[in-house]
């Protein structure tokens, strides 16, 4: 595979081979990770801000609606699958700590607060991170080594374009809808574990999801998810964008170690901005 | 002096410590087949890769038309981009698109047609390349060729005038390999682009290429025409042309031009004055007659080669022209008995075709002196041609 001039391997510039003694060693070499990360980092940063502008470009609404369809609708059932046994967990396990200090009528709000604050934006984003996101990795990485991508270049298509940008407009309208449909579904399975199987009041329960969730918590959940789909859409499409400079594997054994780090990689991004977008909206 | 289409001055261009292209010099003009040949993993995709700008030089530069492609502006830039189209080894093809989609692809992103438009011109490209009953299908569920003529049908769509080929006859059987060629000969006469292709198809490349140039070492050690290749002096001939021709020579049962002249001037040489030797010069060639030349005439100490894209002669340097006259009609008879039903069926499992084409072989025979040029000789036998060999589809219906 050879090495694009404009896709010059963003996390080069490590410098190998210095000197040092065995106590600097260790701190040369994490210092080098460390500028490794920061280049990375930089490099998706614009690779994102150039595929946010490119959404604007012409011709762009069927590949956008093409991927809501791949991104979105495909991911429903799974979803729903998940956000209704969330929601059930949720309402057994809180009956449970709340039959202690006999609160168990505060269930609804307890369900339905970390369904739309916590739970729905974070479960949503790493589930659709696991079906959609990984396919996108492995797609476009074995695009990029099947010379796809070079064809697109030489046919003057840009490939973040066509590749990359309906994939991030797709992600931002699918993931806020996917998050309510999460929330939804999850305040029904607790209804189901806490109201039908454990017996507290339909009415009381209801009543508690209206008048503890407030708009600003709608709002922040949204935002939440906003904030994790631009993060696994760009860590997606980034590794699998440029698997062919990765220097621990080539092929079809590289397009799989991006699919993974891809994974890895969006799960712990999506914890660690939960938090610290929380810290911000608290 | 006319200005070169795409020049390579002192281009060099480094993968991390190693060199693939060192300083490289090359002309191509307008309106010609260029091809570059040289052994694999030499540079040569990465050269192609270069006039297209998916790579830049590290040093030394590349024109277009006199000026550095470098130092283009965005609309210049764009304006050669249009021109450009390249044809991937590989054939990069979009495995989740159907062929007609592959196709249609650079219009539709390119350009601001009209559906029909793009229907039409897409379809008429698919025709031409006899794709029409596989319009709908995956690259996926199509053969290596076929992949190909769809990858061909989608660097021509855009009318280009400038097509670059990379290795456009890999992975395919001869008589695909000499289809490709033909098209690729064909299309460069009837649309009037430039093409630069890579390819090991030496010498077949040879019959279609204006001007050769060879890379080697990370430099091309020659550029002029295939005529000129063969008073070129270098161990690129030897590691590279020679390397294939005899290949050639073991599938064919053919010499190369080169090694026919050495087995000429070897074993003319040893004849005294007086001596006669006979030439057969046979007109239609079918790659695989080639075969059936060698099993009559090899036995006997002949040896031949192509003389031109539908002549081959043989050298029989120990017959005179009553020997070489007999051992002629043992050759047509077992021909038209079993070689022509052979090169039928081979034809008809190669191409899927049931159709019939007549044609007619004529071979003529001539005595010489060692002495006297071989090529008077030729011409002579040429004068003496008679049919030897007939397909009629008429009759064999």
């Amino acid at each position: 595979m050879t090495t694009h001039s404009h896709d010059q391997d963003p996390g080069a510039n490590e410098v190998t081979g210095q000197p040092g003694t065995f106590v600097t060693r260790p701190f040369a070499a994490f210092g080098r990770k460390v500028i490794s990360w920061v280049d990375h980092m930089g490099a998706a940063a614009i690779f994102l801000a150039k595929a946010c502008i490119m959404i604007f470009r012409p011709k762009q609404i069927p590949g956008i609606i093409q991927q809501i369809y791949y991104i979105g609708a495909k991911s429903i059932t799974i979803i729903m699958l998940v956000g209704f046994f969330t929601g059930m967990v949720l309402g057994l396990q809180s009956y449970h700590a709340l039959v202690k200090f006999g609160a168990q009528g505060a269930l609804g709000t307890l369900v339905a607060l970390s369904l739309v604050r916590e739970l729905g934006p974070v479960l949503t984003a790493i589930m659709i991170t696991a079906r959609a996101g990984s396919a996108m990795t492995a797609e476009i990485g074995i695009q990029r080594i099947s010379e796809q991508i070079d064809a697109l270049d030489t046919m003057r298509i840009d490939p973040l374009k066509f590749l990359i940008s309906p994939r991030i407009a797709a992600s931002i309208i699918s993931f806020p809808l996917l998050t309510a449909l999460f929330d939804l579904i999850g305040i029904l399975g607790g209804f189901l574990s806490g109201v039908v199987l454990l017996g507290v009041n339909a009415g009381t329960y209801f009543h508690r999801v209206q008048s503890s969730v407030e708009m600003q918590d709608v709002t922040d959940g949204f935002i939440k998810s906003l904030v994790f789909a631009v993060i696994v859409t760009t860590v997606c499409c980034y590794q699998g964008y440029f698997t062919h400079m990765r220097t621990d594997s080539y092929g079809a054994k590289g397009v799989s170690l991006s699919t993974t780090s891809a994974v890895v990689l969006s799960c712990v991004l999506i914890l660690v901005a939960d938090y610290v977008v929380t810290s911000f909206l608290i | 002096m006319e200005t070169p289409l795409i020049e390579f001055r002192d281009v060099t261009k480094r993968f991390g410590s190693r060199t693939i292209l060192d300083q490289v010099n090359l002309k191509i003009y307008e309106g010609q087949v260029s091809t570059i040949i040289g052994k694999s993993g030499t540079g040569k995709s990465v050269l192609l890769k270069h006039i297209i700008g998916l790579l830049s030089p590290d040093e030394g530069s590349v024109l277009f038309r006199g000026n550095p492609i470098a130092t283009l502006k965005k609309s210049e830039w764009d304006a050669y981009r249009v021109q450009v189209s390249y044809m991937f080894q590989n054939n990069a093809l979009f495995d989740s698109m159907t062929v007609y989609d592959n196709v249609a692809l650079p219009l539709q992103q390119t350009m601001n047609l009209s559906k029909s438009e793009i229907k039409h011109r897409v379809m008429a490209r698919i025709e031409q390349t006899e794709l029409t009953e596989v319009v709908y299908k995956y690259p996926s569920e199509l053969s290596g060729g076929m992949q190909k003529r769809v990858a061909l049908s989608r660097a021509l769509v855009t009318d280009p005038t400038i097509v670059l080929f990379d290795e456009p006859t890999t992975g395919q059987d001869p008589i695909r390999k000499n289809a490709i060629l033909a098209m690729i000969a064909e299309y460069q006469r009837k649309l009037g682009f430039t093409a630069i292709l890579i390819s090991h198809e030496i010498p077949d490349v040879f019959f279609i290429s204006n001007r050769i140039l060879a890379l080697y070492d990370g430099q091309i050690v020659f550029q002029g025409t295939p005529e000129e290749l063969d008073e070129f002096q270098h161990p690129f001939k030897d590691e590279v042309i020679q390397s294939l021709e005899g290949f050639q020579e073991e599938l064919t049962g053919l010499y190369s031009q080169r090694h026919f002249k050495v087995r000429y001037q070897a074993d003319l040489s040893r004849k005294r004055r007086d001596d006669t030797y006979a030439i057969a010069l046979f007109t239609l060639v079918i790659r695989a007659m080639g075969a059936y030349i060698d099993k009559h005439f090899g036995a006997v100490g002949g040896f031949s080669t192509r003389h031109s894209i539908n002549e081959f002669v043989t050298v029989l340097p120990y017959s005179d022209l009553d020997e070489a006259g007999r051992i002629l009609e043992d050759f047509a008879k077992d021909f038209q008995d079993r070689g022509i039903r052979d090169l039928e069926s081979v034809a008809r499992k190669e191409t899927d075709s049931a159709e019939c084409i007549d044609f007619t072989i004529l071979a003529g025979l001539a005595q010489g002196k060692p002495f006297v040029e071989m090529e008077s000789i030729i011409e002579f036998a040429k004068f003496r041609q008679e049919e030897i060999a007939r397909v009629q589809c008429e009759l064999r219906r």
